[in-house]
């Protein structure tokens, strides 16, 4: 079964990187007339019947700002009960309940747009880009599940997110990833987040936006590739327990960092572990760990040898993927559109292509220079160059410190929920004896 | 068990310390975007001085039909008897035949006036967004028709796909105050 779980996870994998990979590769060449800023050539009519225009054209409305401040009022209202539910009621029944409203609210109705996920980018552009003013209600999806993953763990995953909810919903046969292999799918999730913030900061893409699987169902439209994507997470994620939010998601990501410090978070058991291992089964996020013993004084020893070797590789492992990211700035600079325009208008300048695209007779239509777009492009790879030693020093940093895990070891007495790891869906309440005693003599007292 | 004791401790000081960092890391964030904070949220639109009329609006919109129609400036048009806005630019004949016309769902209705003069009104429920007559009305008129996103059906993505491909960086965010960029009215 968990060589079945394997195949899947690779092939979604795989299918993603070729979704990522083949992209839109610019426009098909076609026969183009039009000019830009057309001339009026012909002089208004002089009607001599006295006929009165039409008035001007129609302008309907955009969706009223007020909406947009109820949403971020439904958010806070969400996390808040998320939080209650998760660590004082502690009922899963209740978290399921929020979970399928978020998803029905936040993504059906709300279309999935704006999300705290997408929101990374805004935030990103809005530092970069001094033209570009975030609007508040964008801050707010972005900083209060963080603000809330800060205080009670990742309530925003449990019940609040729409992706989350959606996945959850259609897990049915879990199946469990081995520890090892779901660090290293993680490390996906890195790279998203480093390559989303390189095109946000840079003004190419948000690509957050542009692949994300769930937003087709959350419209039923789409374009189909997506739509395709979606589909294969649905069904990876029939066995694999919300592969989108464990091995993709990039704000996934910085809230497991900060739930590691979180001030509260899911306690198995109401009161005391009694190690009974019922609930070791229960999470199919695998993110229960079990009790440890303290290591062996030869395990120590050898332990300790192989994290001094790792702290000391780490520099060299930042500085290689480092250097390696920039090796890649012609190919991540493509998802630049002024990079894109010139190389194309490189091409047809050398003779090498025929034809013209949309896009280099827009160009041309301008009027302008083809050595300002020349400099303006190579520009832009320089802003690349920086960012590839950026992001391949993150993903340095990020593959260093995972290898250090392997060194590094904790003693456990108990059965506890991994506090990087665990979505707080509640499921491991409902297996633990003491949780169920502790509900009977709830009922009790009552009747 | 005193030395587990101090081990927990000396962990729990590290998670304060870093709790209090990761807080006041957040706090300085959201300083910094408060000073970065736009007065107003934006949208989506089109620059009708830009737009090639390429045809991507009514295929890339997220909406199964597009967010996008066509717009007439009745004090641009020119209230031509050949519009070709309205005709294919070689018409079989001058007449409001569907094979004459350029628009594929038939959207353009056209109305005499007085001699020589017609006028050409958009039915926005049939319109698709393509731009054919666009192209038409700028390559050989005054450019009266012309794109714009309509903010009644736009879901105002945080990354509008038609923007991602659009060929001339035609679309940009505007202020939700002022959400229409209409053509300048200048006559040659």
């Amino acid at each position: 079964m968990i060589r079945f779980g394997h195949i899947i996870i690779a092939t979604a994998v795989v299918v993603n990187l070729c979704a990522v990979v083949s992209g839109r590769h610019g426009l098909p060449a076609r026969e183009n007339t039009a000019k830009i800023a057309a001339p009026q050539r012909f002089p208004p009519p002089e009607f001599e019947s006295g006929y009165d225009l039409p008035p001007s054209p129609a302008a309907p409305h955009p969706r009223q700002s007020i909406y947009e401040y109820i949403d971020v009022a439904v958010l806070l209202a969400a996390l808040i009960l998320a939080s209650y539910l998760v660590l004082k009621m502690r009922s899963r029944r209740a978290i399921f309940v929020l979970m399928v409203f978020s998803l029905v609210y936040f993504g059906f109705w709300r279309k999935g747009c704006v999300c705290p996920i997408g929101a990374i980018q805004n935030i990103v552009l809005s530092i970069f880009d001094r033209d570009y003013a975030v609007p508040i209600t964008v801050s707010a999806f972005f900083l209060l599940p963080l603000i809330f993953t800060l205080f009670f763990g990742r309530v925003f995953c449990s019940a609040v997110c729409p992706l989350g909810a959606i996945q959850d919903l259609v897990l049915l046969r879990p199946v469990s990833v081995p520890d090892w292999l779901a660090s290293g799918l993680r490390v996906f999730a890195y790279l998203y987040l480093g390559l989303a913030v390189l095109f946000a900061a840079t003004g190419s893409a948000f690509l957050i936006c542009r692949y994300d699987p769930f937003v087709s169902f959350f419209r039923l439209s789409g374009n189909l590739n997506i739509l395709i994507i979606g589909a294969c997470f649905l069904v990876v994620g029939l066995f694999i327990g919300r592969p989108y939010c464990r091995f993709f998601c990039p704000y996934g990501v910085i809230l497991r960092q900060l739930s590691r410090l979180s001030r509260w978070r899911v306690t198995i058991t109401p009161d005391e572990c009694i190690g009974c291992r019922l609930c070791e089964d229960a999470c199919p996020f695998g993110a229960i760990r079990k009790p440890a013993d303290e290591w062996s004084a030869t395990e120590y020893v050898r332990g300790k040898k192989t994290l001094a070797l790792l702290i000391l590789l780490l520099p060299v492992l930042i500085l290689f993927c480092g250097w390696a990211g920039a090796r890649f700035k012609n190919v991540t600079s493509r998802m630049h559109s002024t990079v894109r325009l010139a190389e194309r208008i490189y091409l047809e300048e050398a003779g090498e292509v025929e034809g013209t695209t949309d896009a280099s007779l827009a160009f041309r239509a301008t009027g302008r220079e083809v050595k300002d777009l020349y400099e303006e492009a190579s520009g832009v790879r320089g802003q690349f160059a920086i960012g590839g030693w950026l992001l391949g020093g993150f993903m340095g940093l990020v593959i260093g410190v995972k290898l250090t895990a392997v060194s590094v070891w904790r003693q456990r007495t108990d059965y506890e929920a991994d506090r990087a790891g665990c979505l707080a869906c509640g499921r491991c309440f409902k297996h633990c004896p003491r949780e169920r005693l502790r509900l009977s003599k709830k009922d009790k007292a009552i009747s | 068990m005193a030395e587990n004791k101090n081990d927990i401790s000396r962990r729990n000081l590290l998670r304060n310390g870093f709790f209090g960092t990761c807080l006041a890391g957040l706090g300085g964030l959201a300083g910094l975007l408060a000073g970065r904070l736009g007065k107003t949220r934006t949208l989506w639109q089109i620059d009708p001085n830009i737009c090639i009329a390429c045809g991507n609006c009514a295929t890339r919109c997220v909406l199964e039909e597009s967010a996008v129609k066509c717009t007439h400036d009745f004090e641009i048009c020119g209230y031509c008897e050949i519009c070709f806005g309205f005709f294919e630019p070689e018409p079989y004949d001058i007449t409001e035949g569907a094979e004459n016309q350029s628009c594929p769902t038939g959207a353009i209705k056209r109305k005499y006036i007085e001699d020589p003069y017609y006028e050409y009104t958009i039915d926005e429920s049939l319109c698709i967004g393509c731009g054919k007559c666009v192209k038409g009305c700028m390559t050989f008129g005054n450019g009266a028709l012309f794109l714009q996103v309509r903010h009644d059906r736009c879901l105002n993505c945080n990354e509008c796909s038609i923007a991602a491909a659009c060929p001339s960086g035609a679309f940009k965010r505007v202020p939700a105050e002022r959400p229409y960029i209409l053509k300048k009215v200048g006559h040659a």
